[in-house]
């Protein structure tokens, strides 16, 4: 496949911008650059055909089969698309006087009171831009609230456990605390006396996941947050896995201070190869004075904008990617009071199914009945025959089937985690076990194979180390 | 089927079955039972079409202006057709980040071409594939300055004040220093910059044009900073950087900027596009996704995510941000953009936003809207109105125009771009001749 610059030829281009009638003005020459600008020079058309055939060779959730575990890659309704490109929502300066944005606050008015009744929090800023943006400013609030009782300077640790998502200890480093981990347990939990010895009077808050990215929803989750509370310190809920729950049970409930949402994947706005997603940060009453600039509050004329009193600042600009918001009010809306329940239990039915035919052939580390996902060990099918999980999922690709998420958790060696989301039918289910099952007994009787696949892909498997040893990170045409 | 779940009562029945369950509750045997939720406090589900039409209504409760000469921070400018039909193809849509290289080699193509792009708009070695927004990347850009010994930030006082904030509440994060840089006549005063540095100072930010729409000498600010050992970071309006002098030919360390004028609708504030471009020595800092050139097995060309033992996903609390997702999309975006404008188109672009913010500047001078700045500006500037900011404003809304912003001491900050021509300058000028004069 050439890159767009390889399709570039001298003379092309589109014709999109008259000239100035006031061409009199032009810059000083003392502030022109020197460098020229290298953009290629293409036709509409050529942007067109490039562009589309790149499109083929992605696999997007319209392809195919997309249990990434922990990325909640349902499918996305269209409808979401549509209203998100209503020129009065795309066509809203957000510096407009409030009495013409009364639309936009709408939606965040409404998003709020939504997702705080599904959440069991008291007031939710839409400013951070995705999950991990959510997760660093759940900590900043966390952060203000201790500084204000004077107890800032003490509490400089934050406990995960050691099945947590990486982006929990990064987030944890961006606010200047000191991550402690904690161990798992026989059952996939929190290790409730790893976490009784870990809290003390330096803890800030726990970072938790539940269910965990085991799958698993941890029955302690009461005494869990119990323990971090009588310590002193808040405890934080990732919202990564919500999909499993909604509608159903509310972290709120559980005794979680904090939460972030991935609006992205549990409320079916699309991820767009990598974004635009949306992290919008929850809280409990006591933490709202913290909240970002510019909170969205609901008073006797509407909806407005207003300034939290210990306000953290601000994490972005503006009110954060408001166009995502507008796709999952869109999604709650259609789904309604019965509807979200429904899809959770949808979701965790399908993994449920899957992981009991899966486990006639592969190691399901953990017992009990999951929740959206599962995590499959193939540390014995590698001892065994050398097929290690990376093996398996490039099998995958094969067959048109996006793999699981990879080596994560880190506790489960040869991981695969299996998420396969409500909106998947029983023989697309059926289809992705028998090919997880061809595959087991292509490992136990032509294990070379495996090593060899992908075979029908765009590119087969790349050289990671060369792109890392020798960075190659933008085109530059050939010299000759 | 509601919650576009597909399966019929008996596929449900028959995996139930398959699982061992009577009932769906089973499965949930771990959450305790006065935990759940009875019922949510939530409107019933709608049908498309009922759904569709509460949303129209609340998006008609908005205002849509014909005219914009408002910018500070959000920009007005035309999209190509052929960048929304690119965009909205359901494989960039739909696909997560581009972890499995060999079944989304059409994504990091795409990534690796926005990273040249903006590589060469900044004059930089190397950028990433994008952050959240233009102030986070700011923001971001003075966290990789940062070491034991220089854990101070200096922000330019003309910088955009949500750029500020940012800065702020992430330095607060990581318990950094922030200080603002006074101004001269508009500008960043370089001689109070002198005399802010010292060995404590990890960076200088600045922004180019300022939020005043001003030009800044970077060039000078760059000698200054790095005179004392410190870094500069250089936020840039991408369609300016078509004529000005990029960040690079100015010294910039780290180039940063909101990507949002390259074809992303204002969208009351996003979702926007944060762009990233540092030195090669700085490349191993940079936060985020990086698209690099690798072979496969078979000696083909191939894309992958690259230097990723930076990242959170490997090195957990040692990463140099905590950042996952990002905005792949509006660069996927920004990049069709730029190849459907061209260099000419970019630069036209760029000289119509200078040549239209002058003439209005000239025009609304007649009116006795002055300049309170002399130092040179590109296409935003600020001015004195002689009647009150919030009487002009009314005046133009009335008209369907929206005008500049008024500032907090009752000035306006204009913005002029290829969008607001000399027809809609010359209508704007005849509307306030009514009350200016």
């Amino acid at each position: 496949m050439e890159l767009l610059f390889e399709r570039s030829h001298s003379g092309r281009s589109l014709e999109n911008i008259p000239a100035t009638t006031v061409s009199e003005y032009q810059l000083p020459e003392q502030f022109a650059r020197r460098t020229p600008l290298d953009l290629p020079s293409l036709a509409e058309v050529d942007i067109s055909r490039h562009y589309t055939e790149l499109s083929h060779h992605v696999h997007g959730v319209n392809c195919g089969f997309y249990p990434l575990g922990s990325c909640t890659m349902k499918y996305n309704p269209k409808i979401g698309e549509e209203i998100a490109a209503l020129p009065n929502f795309t066509q809203i300066h957000p510096l407009q006087p409030a009495q013409t944005t009364k639309g936009c606050l709408e939606v965040l008015g409404l998003a709020q009171q939504y997702l705080c009744e599904i959440t069991g929090m008291d007031a939710m800023s839409f400013q951070p831009a995705a999950g991990a943006h959510g997760e660093f400013t759940g900590l900043l609030l966390i952060k203000a609230y201790h500084h204000s009782r004077g107890d800032g300077a003490k509490r400089t640790k934050v406990i995960v456990p050691d099945s947590a998502h990486g982006t929990n200890p990064a987030s944890a480093t961006m606010n200047g605390y000191t991550t402690v981990n904690v161990p798992s347990n026989a059952e996939g939990g929190v290790d409730l006396d790893a976490l009784r010895a870990a809290v003390g009077p330096d803890t800030a808050a726990l970072m938790l996941t539940n269910p965990n990215t085991l799958g698993i929803f941890d029955k302690n989750i009461l005494e869990i947050t119990k323990i971090v509370h009588d310590a002193g310190g808040l405890v934080y809920y990732d919202g990564a896995n919500l999909n499993a729950v909604m509608g159903l049970v509310r972290p709120g409930d559980m005794g979680f201070d904090v939460i972030h949402l991935n609006i992205h994947k549990t409320f079916g706005t699309p991820h767009g190869g990598g974004g635009p997603g949306s992290g919008p940060c929850g809280c409990k009453a006591f933490l709202a004075p913290f909240l970002p600039k510019d909170q969205i509050k609901e008073n006797a004329e509407g909806y407005c904008l207003t300034q939290p009193a210990q306000s953290i600042g601000r994490v972005r600009s503006f009110y954060g990617n408001f166009l995502v918001v507008v796709k999952a009010l869109t999604y709650i809306l259609m789904l309604g009071a019965k509807g979200i329940p429904e899809a959770a239990q949808g979701s965790v039915l399908n993994a449920n199914y899957m992981k009991t035919k899966l486990s006639e052939v592969y190691d399901v580390p953990y017992d009990g009945f999951c929740m959206h996902e599962f995590v499959l060990s193939l540390e014995k099918l590698k001892h065994e025959t050398g097929v290690s999980a990376l093996d398996v999922a490039k099998a995958l690709m094969d067959n048109g089937i996006h793999p699981p998420t990879m080596y994560f958790p880190l506790i489960v060696h040869e991981a695969l985690m299996i998420e396969p989301t409500e909106t998947e039918s029983k023989e697309t289910l059926d289809r992705a076990i028998q090919v997880f099952m061809d595959i087991y007994h292509a490992a136990t009787a032509d294990a070379e194979s495996l090593h060899q696949a992908p075979r029908h892909t765009t590119v087969r498997r790349l050289d990671e180390t060369r792109a890392a040893r020798n960075p190659v990170l933008k085109y530059t045409p050939d010299k000759d | 089927m509601a919650s576009y779940i597909p399966m019929n009562e008996d596929e449900r029945r028959e995996m139930m079955d398959t699982i061992g369950i009577s009932s769906l509750d089973e499965m949930y045997v771990n959450i305790p039972a006065d935990m759940r939720v009875k019922k949510l406090n939530l409107p019933e589900g709608r049908s498309e079409l009922e759904t569709r039409r509460l949303m129209e209504k609340i998006s008609a409760k908005n205002k849509r202006f014909s005219t914009i000469f408002r910018g500070a921070g959000a920009y007005w400018h035309y999209i190509p057709a052929i960048v929304g039909a690119v965009v909205n193809k359901e494989e960039f849509v739909t696909a997560y980040t581009p972890y499995q290289a060999e079944i989304s080699q059409g994504v990091l193509q795409a990534i690796i071409v926005f990273q040249t792009m903006i590589a060469n708009l900044t004059g930089m070695d190397v950028t990433n594939a994008s952050v959240y927004d233009g102030a986070s990347a700011a923001a971001e850009a003075t966290n990789m300055c940062r070491d034991r010994k220089r854990n101070k930030a200096l922000v330019s006082g003309a910088a955009n004040p949500m750029v500020i904030d940012t800065i702020k509440t992430y330095c607060f994060g990581n318990d950094s220093e922030v200080e603002l840089i006074p101004l001269k006549d508009g500008q960043t005063d370089i001689n109070a910059l002198a005399e802010m540095l010292d060995e404590t100072v990890s960076c200088v930010y600045l922004q180019q044009p300022n939020y005043y729409g001003i030009i800044e000498d970077a060039e000078a600010l760059a000698q200054a900073a790095h005179a004392a050992g410190a870094k500069l970071i250089m936020g840039v309006n991408p369609i300016a950087a078509a004529l000005l002098k990029s960040a690079g030919e100015c010294g910039a360390d780290i180039a940063v900027g909101e990507g949002q004028p390259l074809g992303m609708p204002l969208s009351f504030g996003g979702p926007y596009l944060g762009f990233m471009a540092t030195t090669n020595a700085l490349m191993r800092k940079l936060p985020g996704r990086i698209v690099g050139e690798t072979v496969d097995v078979d000696g083909k060309r191939a894309f992958v995510l690259t230097l990723q033992a930076r990242e959170q996903h490997i090195r957990r609390e040692k990463a140099s941000s905590n950042i996952c997702s990002n905005q792949n999309l509006c660069a996927l975006t920004a990049s069709v953009y730029l190849a459907a404008i061209g260099t000419e188109g970019l630069q036209r672009v760029a000289q119509n936003c200078y040549a239209h913010a002058h003439y209005l500047a000239d025009k609304l001078a007649e009116l006795g809207f002055v300049r309170i700045h002399k130092t040179p500006f590109f296409h935003e500037f600020v001015t004195r109105p002689p009647l009150a900011a919030d009487k002009v404003m009314d005046l133009l809304a009335k008209h369907d125009i929206l005008g500049g912003l008024p500032l907090a001491n009752g000035d306006i900050l204009w913005c002029a771009t290829e969008m607001t021509t000399k027809e809609e300058i010359d209508e704007m000028i005849r509307i306030l001749e009514e009350v200016a004069k």
